[in-house]
């Protein structure tokens, strides 16, 4: 067996580095919801798909820069997160039972979006995704790169969010007791809206993203669910650095098995990373 | 014979032939069902052979339906899982009573419908299956004119037409995909080169669903072969040509099983990329019977279903063939009863538009009617053999 060039394990890393940026910034919304409002929301990949959907008709047909489509996608995403947690309070789900209403939703919105595009694929074309610098030997994709800066922004402000502000302090502490929280004058119904709303907020922005770089396929959502629920489970629920940090790991281990082992390897690694850590810390999901 | 016995006769004729058209109304018509992957991960595809169902369902009962009577169809929508489609052909023979079957798409689904009707002793007309070796159903007869052994046979079509070309390979990569029509045939390629004398300088295999292909990219361009075979099925081709342009590097020679044809031949980036054809709007092709009249109707309605190329290619060949394969056999054996039709078609080519199919060698398989084709200026064009070629086209090397 020869060993890979220096240059093929670079770049399998920073091809690993990117996917994982974007297992991150999925992940983000998802452990938030999952951590702290105790709905496991697998509407938020058929959201991510949504958005990564408007943005490809509103940059395609509409004309307008796949980026400023963030104006329109992210308000239109935190209404939905809104609505979503409005519709689920309603019924005082568990955690499990908020899994299997919200899977009911994520196939509703798959049906929508095939009937408005047809399941047939659909491929942004914009001048960023031929875009890209080289530094000595290696390739920076841009819109691969742009979606690591968001994650990593995102991430950080989240984090800074939850540590620094009212209603960072506010969301935790419902997180941690409710009704002590709920005591102390916290209204909890409104916080759990609002996070709600910033969790679909991070969907939009991850389907931008999701747009910028891929192909779209309405049934393409399933093929991440995996990977991103072991991203969350691995950085730890409610985390807003965590998932970024277990989807880099992720993301480059699977990368780097892909250069020297076999591709077909790779995604073993994730769900061996999760397995070792709840063998390690029971507790941690 | 005078003038009044003239129009006599002409009048008993028209009396005669609007009383058979409306006898032919007044039948029950006869019922054909299947399932399609209308929802799922195989639904784009599926939704090509539901256009060309719906076509070919207009046409037969224009020309008068089948035997006499009209023909509906019955689709049932198998959400591209095999074990739903089992099920729903269950369903289709034992309550809907159809009285024929079509196949469904894809293999996997196909596998199962075959066990539905081999227990029921129905015939089976299938689009697309892509492991002749496992069709082992006596009364299953496939449109996918692959030939009993594609392993072998569909390698050494592609390596013939680059033993052709300008600057025959001398080294290889192998990638493929693990989805099972598409792995296969991957394996083949990789003994066919081997007898042939290519060095393999890189062999990988990748999962179904596999969603980073920048690893994959990089061992291609640090392995920098002569010709990259892709085992590749739907948009995997794509995806592994966005990842190679990403880090800079074009394939000399690049070979794509099966790709979703639309997207790639759009692809600026699938310049030179080769496949393989049963069927392309180009002579000779376009000469069968029927063709360019289905080749019209097609535009006109995949525009209409939403799908973005509306070209007239591998699929939706097959799955028209699919269909004159069915109605053949129906006025051949001049009955709906399934042995007779099969027994028919045992023994009777049928003509269809990718050429004349028989179905009397090993699984009813009989040649391999594969041609290979290339994107050349943004359409697929047949490249070899000659005969089948486009018009002026050769095969370009880069």
């Amino acid at each position: 067996m020869t060993l890979p060039s220096a240059t093929l394990v670079a770049q399998s890393a920073l091809s690993g580095l990117f996917i994982g940026g974007l297992y991150g910034l999925m992940g983000l919304g998802l452990g938030l919801s999952w951590g702290l409002l105790h709905v496991i929301n697998l509407a938020h990949f058929a959201l991510a798909f949504l958005a990564a959907y408007l943005c490809y008709q509103l940059a395609s047909v509409g004309g307008m820069d796949p980026f400023a489509t963030l104006a329109l996608i992210v308000p239109l995403c935190f209404a939905f997160g809104v609505a979503l947690q409005w519709l689920l309070s309603r019924f005082d789900l568990s955690p499990l039972n908020s899994l299997l209403a919200t899977f009911g939703l994520t196939a509703i919105v798959e049906a929508g979006i095939q009937g408005v595009w047809t399941a047939d694929f659909r491929k942004l074309e914009t001048p960023y995704a031929a875009l890209h610098w080289q530094v000595g030997t290696l390739y920076v994709p841009a819109a691969e790169l742009v979606t690591l800066a968001a994650a990593v922004g995102l991430s950080f402000a989240v984090y800074a969010a939850m540590r620094f502000t009212d209603l960072g302090r506010a969301l935790r502490a419902l997180a941690e007791d409710a009704p002590i929280a709920s005591a102390f004058g916290i209204d909890a119904r409104r916080h759990a809206l609002v996070l709600s709303g910033v969790c679909g907020a991070l969907a939009g922005i991850a389907g931008v993203c999701l747009a910028l770089s891929f192909t779209l396929t309405p049934s393409q959502m399933y093929a991440w669910i995996g990977v991103v629920f072991a991203t969350v489970m691995l950085g730890g629920l409610g985390s807003p650095l965590g998932p970024l940090a277990a989807g880099i790991v992720i993301g480059v281990s699977e990368a780097l098995t892909s250069a020297f082992v076999s591709p077909s390897w790779a995604p073993i690694v994730s769900f061996t990373l999760l397995i070792a850590l709840l063998l390690a810390r029971p507790g941690r999901a | 014979m005078s003038l009044v016995h003239r129009v006599a006769r002409g009048v008993a004729a028209l009396v005669i032939f609007v009383a058979a058209g409306a006898f032919a109304q007044g039948q029950p018509p006869i019922r054909i069902g299947s399932t399609l992957a209308l929802t799922g991960p195989l639904a784009a595809t599926s939704l090509v052979h539901k256009v060309v169902g719906e076509i070919y369902v207009e046409q037969l009962n224009r020309r008068g339906g089948l035997l006499g009577r009209p023909v509906e169809w019955i689709v049932r929508d198998d959400q591209s899982k095999p074990d739903l489609a089992r099920t729903l052909y269950e369903q289709l023979i034992t309550v809907d009573k159809v009285d024929l079957l079509m196949g469904p798409y894809a293999t996997g689904a196909i596998l199962s419908a075959m066990g539905v009707a081999q227990r029921y002793n129905k015939v089976l007309v299938h689009h697309t299956f892509g492991i002749p070796a496992q069709a082992k159903y006596d009364m299953q007869f496939p449109a996918w004119s692959l030939g009993p052994t594609p392993e072998v046979s569909v390698p050494n079509t592609v390596f013939d037409a680059l033993a052709a070309s300008p600057a025959p390979p001398k080294t290889i990569a192998v990638v493929t995909s693990k989805f099972p029509s598409v792995h296969f045939m991957s394996l083949g390629a990789r003994d066919v080169a081997k007898k042939r004398g290519l060095n393999e300088v890189l062999f990988l295999e990748w999962d179904f669903g596999n969603l980073d292909y920048g690893p994959i990219a990089a061992r291609i361009k640090d392995a920098n072969p002569d010709f990259l075979w892709v085992g590749a099925i739907g948009l995997e081709g794509n995806q592994l040509l966005e990842a190679m342009s990403k880090i800079g590097y074009t394939p000399k020679e690049h070979f794509y099983m099966y790709p979703a044809p639309g997207p790639m031949s759009k692809s600026a980036l699938a310049r030179n990329a080769l496949s393989m054809t049963v069927f392309e709007e180009h002579p000779p092709f376009t000469s069968a019977p029927g063709a360019k009249e289905f080749i019209e109707l097609y535009h006109a309605r995949a525009a209409k279903a939403g799908i973005p190329d509306t070209a007239v290619e591998v699929q939706a060949a097959a799955s028209y063939t699919a269909w004159q394969i069915l109605e053949a056999g129906v006025r051949g054996a001049g009955s709906l009863d399934d042995k007779a039709i099969g027994a028919w078609l045992h023994t009777h080519p049928v003509d269809t538009i990718q050429g004349k199919l028989r179905f009397d060698g090993p699984h009813n398989y009989g040649d391999d009617l594969m041609r290979v084709k290339q994107v050349q200026d943004g359409h697929w064009v047949t490249v070899y053999p000659a005969a089948y070629a486009a018009p002026g086209a050769t095969l370009r090397v880069q």
